[in-house]
Protein backbone atom coordinates (compact mmCIF):
# COMPACT_ATOMS: atom_id res chain seq x y z
CA UNK A 1 0.00 0.00 0.00
CA UNK A 2 2.66 2.22 1.03
CA UNK A 3 4.42 1.61 -2.32
CA UNK A 4 1.32 3.34 -3.95
CA UNK A 5 1.23 6.41 -1.50
CA UNK A 6 4.91 6.79 -0.42
CA UNK A 7 5.29 8.84 2.83
CA UNK A 8 7.24 12.08 2.21
CA UNK A 9 10.31 12.20 5.22
CA UNK A 10 9.21 15.48 6.11
CA UNK A 11 5.71 15.65 5.71
CA UNK A 12 3.46 16.36 8.93
CA UNK A 13 1.79 13.38 9.39
CA UNK A 14 -1.76 15.41 9.75
CA UNK A 15 -1.62 19.05 8.73
CA UNK A 16 -5.27 20.80 9.13
CA UNK A 17 -5.77 24.28 8.94
CA UNK A 18 -9.42 25.90 9.69
CA UNK A 19 -11.12 22.64 8.73
CA UNK A 20 -14.54 23.24 9.06
CA UNK A 21 -17.76 21.10 8.96
CA UNK A 22 -21.34 22.55 9.74
CA UNK A 23 -24.23 20.20 9.67
CA UNK A 24 -28.14 21.35 8.26
CA UNK A 25 -30.18 21.04 11.58
CA UNK A 26 -34.49 21.33 10.98
CA UNK A 27 -36.47 22.31 13.99
CA UNK A 28 -40.00 23.52 14.33
CA UNK A 29 -39.15 26.69 16.32
CA UNK A 30 -36.49 27.92 14.27
CA UNK A 31 -36.50 26.35 10.65
CA UNK A 32 -33.60 24.86 9.19
CA UNK A 33 -30.28 26.28 10.27
CA UNK A 34 -26.58 25.70 10.08
CA UNK A 35 -24.61 23.99 13.28
CA UNK A 36 -20.85 23.69 12.81
CA UNK A 37 -19.50 20.27 13.81
CA UNK A 38 -16.24 21.78 13.58
CA UNK A 39 -15.44 24.99 13.59
CA UNK A 40 -11.86 26.22 11.75
CA UNK A 41 -9.66 23.67 13.70
CA UNK A 42 -6.27 23.88 13.03
CA UNK A 43 -3.91 21.18 14.35
CA UNK A 44 -0.60 19.29 12.88
CA UNK A 45 0.69 16.24 14.02
CA UNK A 46 4.15 15.09 13.60
CA UNK A 47 5.06 11.61 12.45
CA UNK A 48 5.02 9.32 14.73
CA UNK A 49 3.10 11.35 17.61
CA UNK A 50 0.36 10.27 19.49
CA UNK A 51 -1.82 13.25 20.02
CA UNK A 52 -5.26 13.19 22.21
CA UNK A 53 -8.24 14.91 21.96
CA UNK A 54 -10.69 15.76 24.68
CA UNK A 55 -14.13 16.14 24.28
CA UNK A 56 -18.04 15.73 25.12
CA UNK A 57 -20.32 13.56 23.09
CA UNK A 58 -21.44 16.48 20.16
CA UNK A 59 -18.08 18.26 20.41
CA UNK A 60 -16.71 17.07 17.37
CA UNK A 61 -14.66 14.83 17.62
CA UNK A 62 -15.89 12.28 15.32
CA UNK A 63 -16.60 14.83 12.75
CA UNK A 64 -12.77 15.66 12.46
CA UNK A 65 -11.97 11.88 12.58
CA UNK A 66 -14.23 10.97 9.48
CA UNK A 67 -12.77 14.43 7.57
CA UNK A 68 -9.79 12.95 8.13
CA UNK A 69 -10.36 9.96 6.47
CA UNK A 70 -12.42 11.30 3.88
CA UNK A 71 -15.66 10.13 4.79
CA UNK A 72 -16.88 13.54 4.84
CA UNK A 73 -16.03 15.96 2.96
CA UNK A 74 -15.07 19.95 4.33
CA UNK A 75 -16.98 23.12 4.30
CA UNK A 76 -14.26 25.04 5.05
CA UNK A 77 -10.57 25.04 5.48
CA UNK A 78 -8.83 21.72 4.08
CA UNK A 79 -6.19 18.86 5.98
CA UNK A 80 -3.35 16.80 4.77
CA UNK A 81 -2.05 13.18 5.70
CA UNK A 82 1.67 13.18 4.76
CA UNK A 83 1.14 15.68 2.12
CA UNK A 84 -1.79 14.22 0.26
CA UNK A 85 -4.99 16.42 0.72
CA UNK A 86 -8.12 14.63 1.63
CA UNK A 87 -10.38 15.81 -0.76
CA UNK A 88 -8.38 15.98 -3.91
CA UNK A 89 -5.93 12.73 -3.04
CA UNK A 90 -8.96 10.74 -1.37
CA UNK A 91 -7.40 7.35 -2.46
CA UNK A 92 -4.11 7.84 -1.41
CA UNK A 93 -5.07 8.96 1.84
CA UNK A 94 -6.81 6.07 2.19
CA UNK A 95 -4.02 3.66 1.76
CA UNK A 96 -2.30 5.19 4.60
CA UNK A 97 -5.20 5.83 7.06
CA UNK A 98 -7.01 3.02 9.25
CA UNK A 99 -9.58 3.61 12.38
CA UNK A 100 -11.25 1.81 15.03
CA UNK A 101 -14.42 3.51 16.76
CA UNK A 102 -16.21 3.17 19.70
CA UNK A 103 -18.41 0.67 17.55
CA UNK A 104 -17.11 -2.53 16.21
CA UNK A 105 -19.03 -2.60 13.15
CA UNK A 106 -18.57 -5.56 11.13
CA UNK A 107 -20.93 -8.49 9.15
CA UNK A 108 -22.35 -9.64 12.22
CA UNK A 109 -23.84 -13.05 10.46
CA UNK A 110 -19.74 -13.90 9.59
CA UNK A 111 -16.83 -14.88 11.43
CA UNK A 112 -13.88 -12.76 12.92
CA UNK A 113 -11.63 -14.51 10.00
CA UNK A 114 -13.74 -14.15 7.47
CA UNK A 115 -14.54 -10.18 8.78
CA UNK A 116 -10.53 -9.81 8.47
CA UNK A 117 -10.07 -11.59 4.79
CA UNK A 118 -12.48 -9.17 3.42
CA UNK A 119 -11.44 -5.85 4.78
CA UNK A 120 -7.80 -6.95 3.47
CA UNK A 121 -8.51 -7.95 0.06
CA UNK A 122 -9.53 -3.98 -0.05
CA UNK A 123 -6.24 -3.16 1.00
CA UNK A 124 -4.93 -5.60 -1.98
CA UNK A 125 -3.93 -8.55 0.30
CA UNK A 126 -3.64 -11.77 -1.38
CA UNK A 127 -5.59 -14.91 -0.12
CA UNK A 128 -1.54 -16.25 0.43
CA UNK A 129 -0.34 -13.28 2.52
CA UNK A 130 -3.96 -13.07 4.55
CA UNK A 131 -4.42 -17.45 5.21
CA UNK A 132 -0.90 -16.68 7.17
CA UNK A 133 -1.67 -13.30 8.92
CA UNK A 134 -4.96 -13.35 9.71
CA UNK A 135 -4.41 -15.95 12.88
CA UNK A 136 -1.47 -14.08 13.87
CA UNK A 137 -3.18 -11.08 14.27
CA UNK A 138 -5.48 -12.29 16.11
CA UNK A 139 -3.12 -13.94 18.41
CA UNK A 140 -1.50 -11.04 18.85
CA UNK A 141 -4.43 -9.21 19.93
CA UNK A 142 -5.50 -12.03 22.49
CA UNK A 143 -8.01 -13.43 20.26
CA UNK A 144 -8.95 -17.17 21.30
CA UNK A 145 -8.37 -19.14 18.35
CA UNK A 146 -10.99 -21.44 18.79
CA UNK A 147 -13.40 -18.95 18.23
CA UNK A 148 -12.07 -17.72 15.09
CA UNK A 149 -14.81 -19.38 13.03
CA UNK A 150 -17.43 -18.24 15.40
CA UNK A 151 -20.32 -15.57 14.01
CA UNK A 152 -19.51 -12.41 15.21
CA UNK A 153 -22.88 -11.74 16.61
CA UNK A 154 -21.83 -14.73 19.34
CA UNK A 155 -18.92 -12.49 20.73
CA UNK A 156 -18.58 -9.85 23.29
CA UNK A 157 -17.80 -6.38 22.74
CA UNK A 158 -14.46 -6.56 24.61
CA UNK A 159 -13.98 -9.76 21.69
CA UNK A 160 -15.51 -7.83 18.45
CA UNK A 161 -13.20 -4.77 19.30
CA UNK A 162 -10.06 -7.14 19.60
CA UNK A 163 -10.80 -7.89 15.63
CA UNK A 164 -11.46 -4.23 15.23
CA UNK A 165 -8.05 -3.61 15.97
CA UNK A 166 -6.79 -6.67 14.31
CA UNK A 167 -8.88 -5.27 11.33
CA UNK A 168 -6.65 -1.96 12.03
CA UNK A 169 -3.19 -3.49 12.57
CA UNK A 170 -3.93 -5.79 9.40
CA UNK A 171 -3.33 -2.88 7.01
CA UNK A 172 -0.45 -1.29 8.95
CA UNK A 173 -1.83 1.92 8.58
CA UNK A 174 0.68 5.11 9.04
CA UNK A 175 -1.91 6.84 10.64
CA UNK A 176 -4.62 5.46 12.92
CA UNK A 177 -7.48 7.46 14.18
CA UNK A 178 -9.22 5.96 17.46
CA UNK A 179 -12.61 6.94 17.90
CA UNK A 180 -13.01 6.62 21.80
CA UNK A 181 -11.65 2.83 21.03
CA UNK A 182 -12.73 1.90 24.77
CA UNK A 183 -15.47 3.34 25.11
CA UNK A 184 -17.90 0.51 27.47
CA UNK A 185 -14.88 -1.61 27.73
CA UNK A 186 -13.75 -3.71 30.70
CA UNK A 187 -10.96 -2.33 32.90
CA UNK A 188 -9.12 -5.48 31.33
CA UNK A 189 -10.11 -5.07 28.09
CA UNK A 190 -8.96 -1.65 28.57
CA UNK A 191 -5.39 -2.10 29.06
CA UNK A 192 -5.12 -4.35 26.29
CA UNK A 193 -6.53 -1.98 24.14
CA UNK A 194 -3.90 0.89 25.16
CA UNK A 195 -1.23 -1.79 25.21
CA UNK A 196 -1.79 -2.18 21.47
CA UNK A 197 -1.76 1.40 20.87
CA UNK A 198 1.55 1.96 22.34
CA UNK A 199 2.81 -1.55 20.57
CA UNK A 200 1.64 0.42 16.96
CA UNK A 201 3.41 3.31 17.96
CA UNK A 202 6.84 1.52 18.56
CA UNK A 203 6.11 -1.61 16.53
CA UNK A 204 4.51 -0.13 13.69
CA UNK A 205 5.65 3.42 13.33
CA UNK A 206 2.33 4.47 13.30
CA UNK A 207 0.96 7.81 14.24
CA UNK A 208 -2.27 8.31 15.95
CA UNK A 209 -5.19 10.41 16.80
CA UNK A 210 -6.98 9.51 19.86
CA UNK A 211 -10.16 10.66 20.30
CA UNK A 212 -11.41 9.51 23.86
CA UNK A 213 -13.65 10.52 26.83
CA UNK A 214 -11.32 9.05 29.33
CA UNK A 215 -9.21 11.73 30.77
CA UNK A 216 -6.35 9.11 32.20
CA UNK A 217 -6.01 7.11 29.13
CA UNK A 218 -5.16 10.51 27.20
CA UNK A 219 -3.14 11.59 29.75
CA UNK A 220 -0.93 8.27 29.41
CA UNK A 221 -0.52 7.48 25.97
CA UNK A 222 -0.42 11.12 24.70
CA UNK A 223 2.49 13.34 23.64
CA UNK A 224 -0.03 15.98 23.63
CA UNK A 225 -3.79 16.49 24.39
CA UNK A 226 -6.52 18.83 22.95
CA UNK A 227 -9.60 20.00 24.69
CA UNK A 228 -12.33 20.10 21.57
CA UNK A 229 -15.54 22.03 22.72
CA UNK A 230 -18.54 22.94 20.20
CA UNK A 231 -16.33 22.27 17.33
CA UNK A 232 -13.34 24.73 18.48
CA UNK A 233 -10.22 23.16 19.43
CA UNK A 234 -9.34 25.15 22.65
CA UNK A 235 -6.20 24.07 23.34
CA UNK A 236 -3.39 21.32 22.18
CA UNK A 237 -0.33 20.68 24.74
CA UNK A 238 1.18 18.55 26.21
CA UNK A 239 -0.65 17.10 29.45
CA UNK A 240 1.76 19.00 31.98
CA UNK A 241 1.69 22.45 30.30
CA UNK A 242 -2.31 22.29 29.87
CA UNK A 243 -2.68 22.04 33.37
CA UNK A 244 -0.13 24.35 34.49
CA UNK A 245 -1.83 26.46 32.07
CA UNK A 246 -5.04 26.21 33.46
CA UNK A 247 -4.00 25.88 37.00
CA UNK A 248 -5.31 22.59 37.54
CA UNK A 249 -3.92 19.73 39.42
CA UNK A 250 -5.56 17.22 37.16
CA UNK A 251 -7.08 17.15 33.34
CA UNK A 252 -10.21 17.31 34.27
CA UNK A 253 -9.74 20.50 36.58
CA UNK A 254 -8.33 21.69 33.02
CA UNK A 255 -11.13 20.82 30.54
CA UNK A 256 -13.72 22.50 33.08
CA UNK A 257 -11.16 25.85 32.82
CA UNK A 258 -10.93 26.00 29.18
CA UNK A 259 -14.85 25.14 28.65
CA UNK A 260 -16.47 26.27 31.77
CA UNK A 261 -17.87 22.28 32.44
CA UNK A 262 -17.58 19.94 34.24
CA UNK A 263 -16.51 16.59 32.32
CA UNK A 264 -19.29 14.39 33.15
CA UNK A 265 -21.55 16.96 33.80
CA UNK A 266 -21.73 18.28 30.46
CA UNK A 267 -23.18 15.08 28.78
CA UNK A 268 -26.63 16.41 30.05
CA UNK A 269 -26.16 19.68 29.03
CA UNK A 270 -26.33 19.28 24.83
CA UNK A 271 -29.72 17.30 24.34
CA UNK A 272 -29.57 14.39 22.33
CA UNK A 273 -30.48 15.50 18.77
CA UNK A 274 -27.96 18.07 19.25
CA UNK A 275 -25.40 15.71 19.27
CA UNK A 276 -26.76 13.31 16.76
CA UNK A 277 -25.95 16.42 14.37
CA UNK A 278 -22.80 17.35 15.57
CA UNK A 279 -21.81 13.93 15.99
CA UNK B 1 4.01 2.06 -15.97
CA UNK B 2 5.08 -0.58 -12.37
CA UNK B 3 2.60 1.58 -10.30
CA UNK B 4 -0.53 1.32 -12.30
CA UNK B 5 0.06 -2.24 -12.67
CA UNK B 6 0.05 -2.96 -8.82
CA UNK B 7 -2.85 -0.31 -8.57
CA UNK B 8 -4.64 -2.67 -10.89
CA UNK B 9 -3.91 -5.43 -9.51
CA UNK B 10 -5.32 -4.24 -6.16
CA UNK B 11 -8.03 -2.79 -7.62
CA UNK B 12 -8.74 -6.65 -8.64
CA UNK B 13 -8.01 -7.86 -5.49
CA UNK B 14 -10.15 -5.96 -3.85
CA UNK B 15 -13.04 -6.88 -6.76
CA UNK B 16 -12.20 -10.36 -5.66
CA UNK B 17 -12.80 -9.38 -1.86
CA UNK B 18 -16.12 -7.83 -2.68
CA UNK B 19 -17.08 -11.65 -4.18
CA UNK B 20 -15.75 -13.33 -1.49
CA UNK B 21 -17.34 -11.27 0.77
CA UNK B 22 -21.41 -12.48 -0.83
CA UNK B 23 -20.42 -15.68 -0.96
CA UNK B 24 -19.33 -16.03 3.10
CA UNK B 25 -23.10 -14.02 3.59
CA UNK B 26 -24.82 -16.10 0.95
CA UNK B 27 -23.60 -19.34 2.69
CA UNK B 28 -24.45 -18.14 5.99
CA UNK B 29 -28.10 -16.85 4.76
CA UNK B 30 -28.31 -20.34 2.31
CA UNK B 31 -31.89 -21.25 4.48
CA UNK B 32 -32.92 -18.14 3.53
CA UNK B 33 -32.51 -17.98 0.04
CA UNK B 34 -34.24 -21.68 -0.20
CA UNK B 35 -36.96 -19.66 1.47
CA UNK B 36 -37.03 -16.94 -1.12
CA UNK B 37 -36.40 -19.33 -4.01
CA UNK B 38 -39.69 -21.36 -2.72
CA UNK B 39 -41.29 -17.73 -3.18
CA UNK B 40 -40.36 -17.37 -6.58
CA UNK B 41 -41.32 -20.56 -7.68
CA UNK B 42 -44.33 -19.90 -6.58
CA UNK B 43 -44.87 -16.52 -7.70
CA UNK B 44 -43.77 -17.68 -10.87
CA UNK B 45 -46.40 -20.55 -11.16
CA UNK B 46 -49.03 -18.00 -10.28
CA UNK B 47 -47.88 -16.24 -13.80
CA UNK B 48 -47.34 -18.84 -16.09
CA UNK B 49 -50.72 -21.09 -15.19
CA UNK B 50 -52.13 -17.93 -17.14
CA UNK B 51 -51.54 -19.79 -20.20
CA UNK B 52 -53.58 -22.60 -19.04
CA UNK B 53 -56.06 -20.20 -17.20
CA UNK B 54 -56.83 -18.99 -20.82
CA UNK B 55 -56.78 -22.24 -22.58
CA UNK B 56 -59.56 -22.94 -20.25
CA UNK B 57 -61.78 -19.97 -20.42
CA UNK B 58 -61.70 -20.91 -24.04
CA UNK B 59 -59.24 -18.91 -25.63
CA UNK B 60 -57.61 -20.13 -28.60
CA UNK B 61 -53.84 -20.60 -28.35
CA UNK B 62 -50.68 -22.52 -28.13
CA UNK B 63 -50.61 -23.54 -24.69
CA UNK B 64 -46.98 -24.72 -24.15
CA UNK B 65 -45.73 -21.91 -26.15
CA UNK B 66 -47.95 -19.25 -23.88
CA UNK B 67 -46.83 -21.10 -20.95
CA UNK B 68 -42.97 -20.76 -22.13
CA UNK B 69 -43.14 -17.10 -22.98
CA UNK B 70 -44.39 -16.62 -19.96
CA UNK B 71 -41.85 -18.42 -17.81
CA UNK B 72 -39.00 -16.30 -19.92
CA UNK B 73 -40.76 -13.64 -18.24
CA UNK B 74 -41.00 -14.46 -14.90
CA UNK B 75 -36.88 -15.70 -15.03
CA UNK B 76 -36.11 -12.42 -16.78
CA UNK B 77 -37.94 -10.68 -14.15
CA UNK B 78 -36.50 -12.82 -11.29
CA UNK B 79 -33.03 -12.57 -12.54
CA UNK B 80 -33.33 -8.69 -12.53
CA UNK B 81 -34.87 -8.58 -9.10
CA UNK B 82 -31.59 -10.44 -7.83
CA UNK B 83 -29.28 -8.19 -9.82
CA UNK B 84 -30.72 -5.11 -8.53
CA UNK B 85 -31.30 -6.20 -5.15
CA UNK B 86 -27.49 -7.48 -4.39
CA UNK B 87 -26.10 -4.23 -6.11
CA UNK B 88 -28.39 -1.53 -4.25
CA UNK B 89 -27.41 -4.17 -1.07
CA UNK B 90 -24.09 -2.71 -1.42
CA UNK B 91 -24.74 0.32 0.26
CA UNK B 92 -28.45 -0.58 2.30
CA UNK B 93 -26.44 -3.88 3.93
CA UNK B 94 -23.22 -2.13 4.80
CA UNK B 95 -25.44 0.44 6.58
CA UNK B 96 -27.56 -1.72 8.45
CA UNK B 97 -24.37 -3.65 9.62
CA UNK B 98 -22.67 -0.53 10.23
CA UNK B 99 -19.70 -1.26 8.05
CA UNK B 100 -20.25 0.92 5.42
CA UNK B 101 -17.19 3.45 7.12
CA UNK B 102 -15.02 0.68 6.83
CA UNK B 103 -15.86 0.33 3.47
CA UNK B 104 -15.63 3.67 1.94
CA UNK B 105 -12.82 4.73 4.16
CA UNK B 106 -10.31 1.85 1.87
CA UNK B 107 -8.72 2.28 -1.27
CA UNK B 108 -10.89 0.33 -3.60
CA UNK B 109 -12.58 2.48 -5.96
CA UNK B 110 -16.15 2.54 -6.48
CA UNK B 111 -15.86 0.53 -10.01
CA UNK B 112 -14.43 -2.41 -8.55
CA UNK B 113 -16.70 -2.22 -5.51
CA UNK B 114 -19.74 -2.05 -7.36
CA UNK B 115 -18.12 -4.07 -9.77
CA UNK B 116 -17.71 -7.15 -7.20
CA UNK B 117 -21.25 -6.78 -6.40
CA UNK B 118 -21.83 -6.80 -10.00
CA UNK B 119 -19.86 -9.83 -10.80
CA UNK B 120 -21.72 -12.15 -7.78
CA UNK B 121 -24.76 -10.90 -8.76
CA UNK B 122 -24.73 -12.19 -12.21
CA UNK B 123 -23.15 -15.48 -11.31
CA UNK B 124 -25.81 -16.09 -8.37
CA UNK B 125 -29.01 -15.12 -10.27
CA UNK B 126 -27.80 -17.12 -13.17
CA UNK B 127 -27.21 -20.09 -10.89
CA UNK B 128 -31.00 -19.23 -9.59
CA UNK B 129 -32.64 -18.31 -13.13
CA UNK B 130 -31.66 -21.32 -14.46
CA UNK B 131 -33.07 -23.46 -11.39
CA UNK B 132 -36.16 -21.84 -11.35
CA UNK B 133 -36.78 -22.21 -14.96
CA UNK B 134 -35.70 -25.84 -15.02
CA UNK B 135 -37.96 -26.39 -11.87
CA UNK B 136 -40.92 -24.30 -13.45
CA UNK B 137 -40.65 -26.39 -17.04
CA UNK B 138 -40.15 -29.52 -15.27
CA UNK B 139 -43.73 -28.79 -13.37
CA UNK B 140 -45.14 -28.20 -16.50
CA UNK B 141 -44.01 -30.69 -18.64
CA UNK B 142 -43.01 -28.31 -21.08
CA UNK B 143 -40.40 -30.08 -23.93
CA UNK B 144 -37.61 -28.16 -25.47
CA UNK B 145 -36.75 -30.08 -28.87
CA UNK B 146 -35.53 -27.14 -30.73
CA UNK B 147 -34.12 -24.59 -27.95
CA UNK B 148 -31.00 -23.19 -28.18
CA UNK B 149 -29.87 -22.66 -24.42
CA UNK B 150 -26.60 -21.81 -25.14
CA UNK B 151 -27.67 -18.94 -27.13
CA UNK B 152 -29.94 -17.60 -24.52
CA UNK B 153 -27.57 -17.61 -22.26
CA UNK B 154 -25.19 -15.62 -23.88
CA UNK B 155 -27.74 -13.18 -24.77
CA UNK B 156 -28.60 -12.73 -21.14
CA UNK B 157 -24.84 -12.82 -20.35
CA UNK B 158 -24.64 -9.46 -22.63
CA UNK B 159 -28.07 -8.13 -21.52
CA UNK B 160 -26.74 -8.53 -17.50
CA UNK B 161 -23.83 -5.12 -18.96
CA UNK B 162 -26.89 -3.16 -19.24
CA UNK B 163 -28.76 -4.05 -15.82
CA UNK B 164 -25.68 -4.12 -14.29
CA UNK B 165 -25.20 -0.35 -15.38
CA UNK B 166 -28.82 0.83 -14.55
CA UNK B 167 -28.55 -1.21 -11.47
CA UNK B 168 -25.51 0.70 -10.43
CA UNK B 169 -27.96 4.23 -10.45
CA UNK B 170 -30.15 2.60 -8.44
CA UNK B 171 -27.36 1.54 -5.53
CA UNK B 172 -27.11 4.81 -4.83
CA UNK B 173 -30.59 5.51 -3.39
CA UNK B 174 -30.32 4.25 -0.06
CA UNK B 175 -27.29 6.50 -0.16
CA UNK B 176 -29.63 9.75 -0.74
CA UNK B 177 -32.61 7.77 1.52
CA UNK B 178 -31.28 5.37 4.05
CA UNK B 179 -35.12 4.95 4.94
CA UNK B 180 -36.30 4.34 1.74
CA UNK B 181 -33.76 4.17 -0.98
CA UNK B 182 -33.43 0.31 -0.93
CA UNK B 183 -37.33 0.09 -2.01
CA UNK B 184 -36.82 2.13 -4.96
CA UNK B 185 -34.77 -0.68 -6.60
CA UNK B 186 -38.28 -2.12 -7.16
CA UNK B 187 -39.44 0.80 -8.88
CA UNK B 188 -36.56 0.67 -11.39
CA UNK B 189 -37.01 -3.02 -12.04
CA UNK B 190 -40.89 -2.83 -12.39
CA UNK B 191 -40.07 0.38 -14.78
CA UNK B 192 -37.90 -1.58 -16.60
CA UNK B 193 -39.90 -4.51 -17.13
CA UNK B 194 -43.37 -3.10 -18.09
CA UNK B 195 -42.00 -1.79 -21.10
CA UNK B 196 -39.80 -4.52 -22.05
CA UNK B 197 -42.56 -6.87 -23.10
CA UNK B 198 -42.07 -9.18 -20.36
CA UNK B 199 -45.34 -11.10 -20.30
CA UNK B 200 -46.59 -9.46 -23.70
CA UNK B 201 -45.21 -8.29 -26.70
CA UNK B 202 -44.01 -4.23 -27.23
CA UNK B 203 -46.41 -3.74 -30.16
CA UNK B 204 -49.55 -4.19 -27.58
CA UNK B 205 -47.85 -1.14 -25.53
CA UNK B 206 -49.06 2.12 -26.25
CA UNK B 207 -46.71 4.30 -28.70
CA UNK B 208 -44.73 6.65 -26.07
CA UNK B 209 -43.66 2.94 -24.17
CA UNK B 210 -42.99 1.34 -27.28
CA UNK B 211 -40.39 3.88 -27.43
CA UNK B 212 -39.36 3.54 -24.01
CA UNK B 213 -39.25 -0.12 -24.77
CA UNK B 214 -36.86 0.66 -27.29
CA UNK B 215 -34.11 1.71 -25.13
CA UNK B 216 -34.55 -0.82 -22.62
CA UNK B 217 -32.30 -3.93 -22.16
CA UNK B 218 -35.08 -5.68 -20.90
CA UNK B 219 -36.66 -5.86 -24.28
CA UNK B 220 -33.80 -7.36 -26.17
CA UNK B 221 -33.06 -9.62 -23.74
CA UNK B 222 -36.41 -10.81 -23.87
CA UNK B 223 -36.70 -10.85 -27.65
CA UNK B 224 -33.46 -12.62 -28.14
CA UNK B 225 -34.43 -15.42 -25.51
CA UNK B 226 -37.28 -15.92 -26.48
CA UNK B 227 -36.04 -16.60 -30.13
CA UNK B 228 -33.57 -18.97 -28.79
CA UNK B 229 -35.81 -20.97 -26.58
CA UNK B 230 -39.24 -20.98 -28.40
CA UNK B 231 -37.74 -21.24 -32.10
CA UNK B 232 -34.01 -22.40 -31.66
CA UNK B 233 -32.57 -19.23 -33.30
CA UNK B 234 -28.74 -19.71 -33.86
CA UNK B 235 -26.29 -17.20 -31.88
CA UNK B 236 -25.20 -15.82 -35.20
CA UNK B 237 -29.08 -14.29 -35.69
CA UNK B 238 -29.27 -12.83 -32.45
CA UNK B 239 -26.84 -9.81 -33.68
CA UNK B 240 -29.89 -7.46 -33.71
CA UNK B 241 -30.41 -7.81 -29.86
CA UNK B 242 -26.79 -8.09 -29.32
CA UNK B 243 -25.43 -4.70 -30.64
CA UNK B 244 -28.29 -3.00 -28.74
CA UNK B 245 -27.13 -4.54 -25.90
CA UNK B 246 -23.57 -3.99 -26.07
CA UNK B 247 -24.45 -0.29 -26.97
CA UNK B 248 -26.89 0.25 -24.02
CA UNK B 249 -24.37 -1.59 -21.57
CA UNK B 250 -21.16 0.86 -23.06
CA UNK B 251 -23.63 4.00 -22.11
CA UNK B 252 -25.19 2.99 -18.85
CA UNK B 253 -22.21 1.27 -16.80
CA UNK B 254 -20.09 4.96 -17.31
CA UNK B 255 -23.67 6.71 -16.66
CA UNK B 256 -24.47 4.75 -13.82
CA UNK B 257 -21.27 5.20 -11.95
CA UNK B 258 -21.14 8.74 -12.33
CA UNK B 259 -24.67 9.11 -10.74
CA UNK B 260 -23.05 6.52 -7.97
CA UNK B 261 -20.15 9.06 -7.50
CA UNK B 262 -22.34 11.96 -7.09
CA UNK B 263 -24.42 10.34 -4.85
CA UNK B 264 -21.06 9.21 -3.41
CA UNK B 265 -20.44 13.18 -2.90
CA UNK B 266 -23.35 14.44 -1.75
CA UNK B 267 -23.73 11.67 1.41
CA UNK B 268 -19.93 13.02 2.40
CA UNK B 269 -21.26 16.56 1.63
CA UNK B 270 -24.18 16.02 4.45
CA UNK B 271 -23.13 13.68 6.51
CA UNK B 272 -25.26 10.90 5.19
CA UNK B 273 -23.19 7.57 5.65
CA UNK B 274 -23.60 7.56 8.90
CA UNK B 275 -26.34 9.37 10.85
CA UNK B 276 -24.47 9.51 14.15
CA UNK B 277 -21.74 8.59 16.48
Amino acid sequence: MRELSPVPPDALAVDARDLRKEFVRKDRKRGKRRVAALDDVTLKLARGECVAILGQNGSGKSTLVRLLSTLLLPDGGGATVFGYDVVRDGKAVRRLVNRVSVEASFFKKMSPSENLHYAARFYGMTVSETRDQIPLILERVGFPSDRRGEPMENLSRGMQQKVALARALLTSPVLLLLDEPTTGLDPRSKLEVQEFIREMRSVHDSTILLCTHDLDEAEALAERVGILDAGRLLALEPAAELKQRYGAETLEEAFFAATGRGFEDEQDELDAEERKVLA
Amino acid sequence: MRAVALSLRHELIGLAGVVERNVYLTRRYIYWDLAFFVWTVANTLTIVFIAEGIEAAGGQIDVERATTTLLIGAVVWAYLGIIFEFLTETVAWERWEGTIEYTFMAPLSRAMHLGGSGVFAVLYGLIRAILLFVVVAAFFGLAFDDANFVAALVVLVVASISFFGIGMMTAVLPLISPEKGAQLGFVAQGMLLVVSGVYYPVEVLPQWMQWLATISPATYALEGIRAAILDGAPLSSMWPQIWPLLVIGAASIPLGLAIFNRGEVYAKRHGKLKRSG
